[in-house]
């Protein structure tokens, strides 16, 4: 690991100006994977990306402190529910309101990763942690462009079983790895930023950016901007939603597959649905045409089997990925048998 | 080849080796800025210079000087000589260097040493209480036999704590679920959930 300067913000606007200070050293840099400046809270991924040599900071600011604000609460309110940025995974996990009204929140949460991590880790460096592509976090490949802009990708011929079909580039085919990010973008969550030009909010779903061209650009997060909390509006048939999470083992692994569905059932027949599929997905990933397709049907066979489809129609396997397709089109269909069925 | 030694006047290996290395330790408490201050404008030097910490380990205070880089694990066995705390992948991915933080489980190789201050930090060596008497946890590893090569134990025992604290020890399946970020390569995973099963009835009467 790199030496680097360690700062504690107290509040809010220290921790902003601290990273300021050293955002404004590197005009040009956007919020990358090279960014000089860095905020910490759990470090679960930036110390251990730190120790690979992988992310450089020259810069850390401790922000946990900014737990003792609202980004450290969770609220059940007429905006629905409040997600301050600096909760531990593991108290959203368990916290009895979100277990209640947003089932597949508590459970992305709850089948992420290990205890441990899950005290440590914040939700909002949570959707922020970079994926687990090998040819990313082992720096002595050259070939990444997410860590090494204009390099290649040695994943596209490598080994790349556990890489994503959706969303992909011929310029990165890396996994998004989180869980929580899938429950946010299905249920409509937006995220309140704070940042040197004061406070913005935007959709959960335009935060993060395909790869596109620009792989080592993940998100639209802008240099010293900061997330303070998500909110995820009132959604009473939410309570109909699971997470459901396909992995190589029965815990602490990532997701192979995972599918994040809730229902919104008219007796037999589904009036409006909510899909996002993960562990195939180079970003957080909402399913819009799969929504459509089941909206106004009854879950037959047939209609599970069109929904799968067109939740798949755009994938891109490559080699070693190509089960994923498969598997993620059971997935899916086993979530919304499972979600339909629940008794509430 | 020489045949080892027995240490002297009941000084262990272990007791040897913790006492070198806090020796080793005071000669480095130079002169050295505060975490707390504002970050100086960026320099490589002044990021190597030694920063004082002051971590509460096991009830008591304690000085170190510390590169900004060392971990709580780091800190702890090779400054403080406390190295029951064990020192697995390093990455987050094995659980041995669990220690309870605020009485939350806590992986210490992820934590800055500097990011724990003015937080309770409990390791394997401060579970027992004063009079030696094990934790109900430590004394239910050692009746149901819970460990082979015995690495991966403090990291069990101090999870295998917090997951009935947290009252996630309600069934075996509960139990595996949610001791899954330890791992055993011995693997003494039945042993283990009987111990915590065991454990979980004392802890709940004590």
């Amino acid at each position: 690991m790199r030496p680097f300067h360690y700062a504690r913000a107290e509040t809010l606007q220290n921790a902003i100006a601290a990273q300021q200070a050293q955002a404004s050293i590197e005009a040009g840099h956007e919020a990358s994977v090279a960014a000089r400046a860095q905020f910490v809270a759990g470090g679960t991924n930036l110390i251990d990306l730190m120790r690979l040599d992988v992310m450089r900071p020259e810069a850390v600011t401790d922000i946990n402190a900014l737990e003792r604000s609202p980004s450290g609460r969770i609220e059940l309110g007429e905006r629905g529910l409040w997600l301050g940025a600096l909760v531990r995974m593991s108290a959203a996990a368990d916290h009895p309101d979100v277990k209640r009204h947003y089932p597949m929140i508590a459970q992305s949460l709850m089948l992420a990763a290990s205890p441990q991590i899950r005290n440590m880790a914040s939700l909002g460096g949570n959707v922020l942690q970079r994926t687990r592509c090998s040819y990313f976090r082992d720096a002595s490949y050259t070939e990444c462009n997410k860590r090494n802009p204009g390099s290649g990708c040695a994943a596209l011929e490598g080994v790349n079983r556990l890489h994503a079909i959706l969303g992909v580039s011929d310029k990165c085919i890396a996994t998004y790895p989180g869980d929580f990010a899938h429950a946010l973008i299905a249920l409509d969550a937006v995220v309140d930023i704070a940042g040197p030009s004061g406070s913005r909010t935007i959709p959960f779903a335009k935060l993060h950016k395909a790869p596109a061209e620009s792989p080592h650009i993940e998100t639209n997060l802008q240099p010293a901007e900061i997330i303070t909390a998500f909110v995820v509006p009132p959604t009473p048939f939410a309570r109909r939603s699971l997470y459901l999470k396909i992995r190589d083992r029965e815990s602490y692994e990532f997701a192979l597959a995972s599918a994040a569905v809730a229902l919104d059932m008219d007796g037999d027949t589904v009036r409006e649905a909510r899909i996002a599929l993960g562990g195939v997905s180079a970003l957080p990933w909402r399913a819009r045409a799969a929504e459509e397709a089941i909206k106004g049907a009854t879950l037959s066979d047939d209609v599970l089997q069109a929904v799968a489809d067109s939740a798949y129609a755009q994938a891109k396997p490559r080699g070693e990925n190509a089960f994923k397709v498969e598997l993620g089109r059971r997935t899916l269909i086993r979530a919304l048998r499972q979600a339909a069925a629940l008794e509430i | 080849m020489n045949t080892p030694s027995k240490p002297a006047s009941g000084t262990s290996r272990r007791t040897f080796l913790a006492s070198t290395m806090v020796s080793t330790m005071t000669l480095t408490l130079l002169d050295r800025q505060r975490a707390d201050a504002a970050a100086p404008p960026l320099s490589k030097d002044t990021a190597r210079d030694p920063l004082r910490v002051t971590l509460n380990i096991n009830g008591r205070d304690q000085q170190l000087a510390l590169d900004v880089r060392t971990s709580l694990l780091d800190a702890l066995r090779e400054h403080m000589g406390l190295t029951g705390t064990k020192k697995g992948c390093d990455h987050g991915q094995c659980g041995a260097c669990t220690v309870l933080v605020d009485g939350r489980r806590t992986l210490s190789c992820l934590t800055l040493a500097v990011m724990a201050e003015g937080r309770a930090v409990t390791t394997i060596e401060g579970l027992a209480s004063a009079d030696g008497t094990l934790h109900p946890m430590q004394q239910a590893f050692i009746d149901h036999d819970a460990f082979q090569c015995g690495y991966c134990t403090p990291g069990q025992i101090l999870s295998a704590v917090a997951c009935v604290n947290e009252g996630h020890a309600g069934s075996d399946a509960e139990i595996r679920e949610y001791m899954s970020g330890n791992l055993c390569r011995c693997a003494a995973y039945p042993n283990i959930v009987d111990a915590v099963n065991d454990a979980k009835t004392k802890m709940q009467r004590a």
